[in-house]
């Protein structure tokens, strides 16, 4: 097969009206369209980030030298550390919980999708608010509590304020609403593994709790990582509301700061510097996560073509 | 006489009104290969699924080595067993599928002796110097490594019946073990099959390889709508010496 010459004739009637009929395409060029539009919104988005760390630095309420003065104070780590400590164990109870209730959900057995069903239904009813303040107050609902067999007798009692302290009653509140969250995504994670994986551990003899635990939700993990830690962050910044229930969290402590030294705005600005870096962290840790489960190639598409000619 | 290593009694298993298979009946002695043809709809894949309960029958009864599958029997009784006993029941059992159903988290090697040592207990050490023998054993020693993504079609399939021949199964059920793969890799994982069938293995394969179910195994079972419709001699297998109608019209269209 030779190469076409590079002579093209054109037909008379070409939209431009161009004055020949053939063009060498040897020597023509080519001139690619200007993206004018995208460029002058990138400078003037450029141009905003200028404006607002010009905003920034410069505007003397905000008092950097304050911020400065109490970004690593005692009260402030140690309200710190309570957020850190809510969020990892709320999101803990999260997802063991809402492993649990997903396979509720997916058993066969209709008693336990119910129990399933009303419990995602009430605990994404009520705002996370609300929900906290009756947590704090459970002692006025039930002043005991007892383990036994209902409308018979009872085995062990407890005071119920004996151990509702507003720490509990945050890590309840957290956890417990969740898991409502987590347990929608493990179920729609544990979906998304093909029938066929769970059939061959059933024909290779692995019992149904181990099916569970060594293929089905290692490659459902893969899928529900991304919303997780989705979720980590929202309730990590949820967990703010603790402030109302006098819990010394990170903005619980700065607010105790400020009413004292009315320093209101450089205060929220260490709360705010402080929940950055979390969620920054999280974000890493996210990241992380991703590439370690995704496995050594996944992505790495070329590996999927030569197979045979390895 | 031996004791049959299979012996399905009668199995039915009807999805809503539908009768997908209806009474079949099949026995196969130590060291038999049994090819199941039919046309698409007519039942064999449930009725293969149903002889180590991924599909639990109606009806009927499913033996291993004399032993009843999914029940214990008690004087006159068949109890039905717990999960975790009809688990145990199903290691006698191998299964490869058209899907090949690889765990997709695992290496080809990890895909191996995660049953054996999960299952049986097989220190891990002894677990991967038979998984690297069974890999050998289908051309894949050196892909030990590699995960089921990386691999072809053929390939995988391979590492799915080494997978399923690391519990040392007593019978080895194939359902269409080569309909999902390209024409060229067919004839690798036939040449498997085939070495299996002639070490003695008891195989029950649905195919439509009738080649292959002519020259590799001993015994064929034709179905159709659910039901047996003709049962022979492999080497039987062709236009003229089949007996039914409806099985030479079948081989006409497929050969």
């Amino acid at each position: 097969m030779t190469a076409p010459s590079g002579d093209k004739p054109f037909p008379s009637s070409s939209p431009d009206g161009a004055s020949s009929a053939t063009v060498n395409l040897d020597k023509t060029s080519r001139r690619m369209r200007r993206h004018v539009g995208s460029n002058i919104a990138g400078l003037v988005a450029v141009a905003i980030l200028l404006f607002v760390v010009q905003g920034l630095a410069r505007n003397s309420a905000l008092q950097w030298s304050v911020v400065g003065q109490y970004l690593f104070s005692a009260t402030v780590m140690q309200g710190l550390m309570r957020t850190l400590t809510i969020t990892a164990v709320a999101i803990a109870i999260a997802v063991v919980l809402g492993t649990l209730l997903a396979n509720m959900r997916l058993s066969k057995n209709r008693v336990l999708r119910a129990v399933n069903a009303v419990y995602v239904w009430f605990f994404r009813s009520i705002p996370l608010l609300v929900l906290l303040i009756l947590a704090y107050n459970f002692s006025l609902l039930y002043s005991n509590l007892s383990i036994g067999i209902p409308f018979g007798p009872s085995f062990v009692t407890f005071m119920t304020r004996d151990f509702t302290t507003a720490m509990t009653a945050a890590f309840l509140t957290f956890g417990l609403q969740q898991a409502a969250y987590t347990s929608e995504v493990i179920r729609a994670a544990i979906m998304s593994v093909p029938k066929g994986q769970t059939e061959a551990a059933e024909a290779l003899g692995m019992t149904q709790w181990r099916i569970m635990k060594r293929v089905v939700l290692p490659q459902a993990a893969r899928m529900a990582i991304p919303p997780i830690a989705n979720e980590t962050i929202n309730l990590c910044k949820s967990t703010s509301l603790v402030a109302f229930i006098s819990v010394p969290d990170l903005l619980y402590s700065v607010q105790e700061i400020y009413s004292r030294t009315f320093q209101v705005v450089p205060l929220l600005v260490v709360a705010t510097i402080w929940y950055t870096v979390i969620v920054s962290v999280l974000t890493l840790i996210q990241w992380w996560l991703e590439k370690v489960m995704q496995g050594p190639s996944r992505g790495n598409r070329s590996a999927l073509i030569p197979a045979e000619a390895l | 006489m031996s004791v049959p290593v299979l012996e399905a009694w009668r199995v039915s298993k009807h999805f809503g009104a539908e009768k997908a298979v209806d009474q079949v009946s099949l026995t196969v002695e130590p060291g038999t290969a049994v090819c199941i043809l039919g046309p698409s709809g007519a039942g064999k894949s449930t009725f293969i699924r149903c002889l180590n309960f991924l599909e639990r029958p109606d009806d009927g009864y499913v033996f291993i080595d004399g032993d009843p599958l999914g029940y214990e029997r008690v004087g006159d009784t068949f109890n039905e067993v717990s999960g975790r006993k009809l688990s145990r029941q199903r290691q006698r059992v191998g299964m490869v599928f058209q899907q090949f159903n690889l765990f997709e988290h695992m290496s080809a090697l990890e895909n191996i002796i995660e049953a054996p040592c999960g299952v049986l207990g097989t220190p891990r050490k002894d677990a991967i110097e038979k998984g690297m023998s069974l890999l050998t054993r289908v051309g894949l020693a050196n892909k030990a490594d590699s995960y089921p993504r990386e691999l072809s079609g053929g390939q995988q399939q391979r590492v799915a019946i080494a997978r399923a021949l690391a519990m040392e199964p007593h019978l080895l059920l194939c359902d269409e073990p080569t309909s999902a793969l390209d024409p060229e890799m067919v004839h690798e994982v036939l040449a498997v099959l085939s070495n299996l069938v002639s070490e003695g293995m008891t195989m029950i394969a649905v195919t439509h390889e009738v080649g292959f179910a002519r020259e590799v195994a001993h015994r064929f079972v034709f179905m159709e709508r659910g039901v047996v419709i003709e049962e022979g001699p492999s080497s039987d297998l062709s236009t003229e010496r089949v007996k039914e109608e409806r099985t030479r019209s079948f081989l006409a269209k497929v050969l």
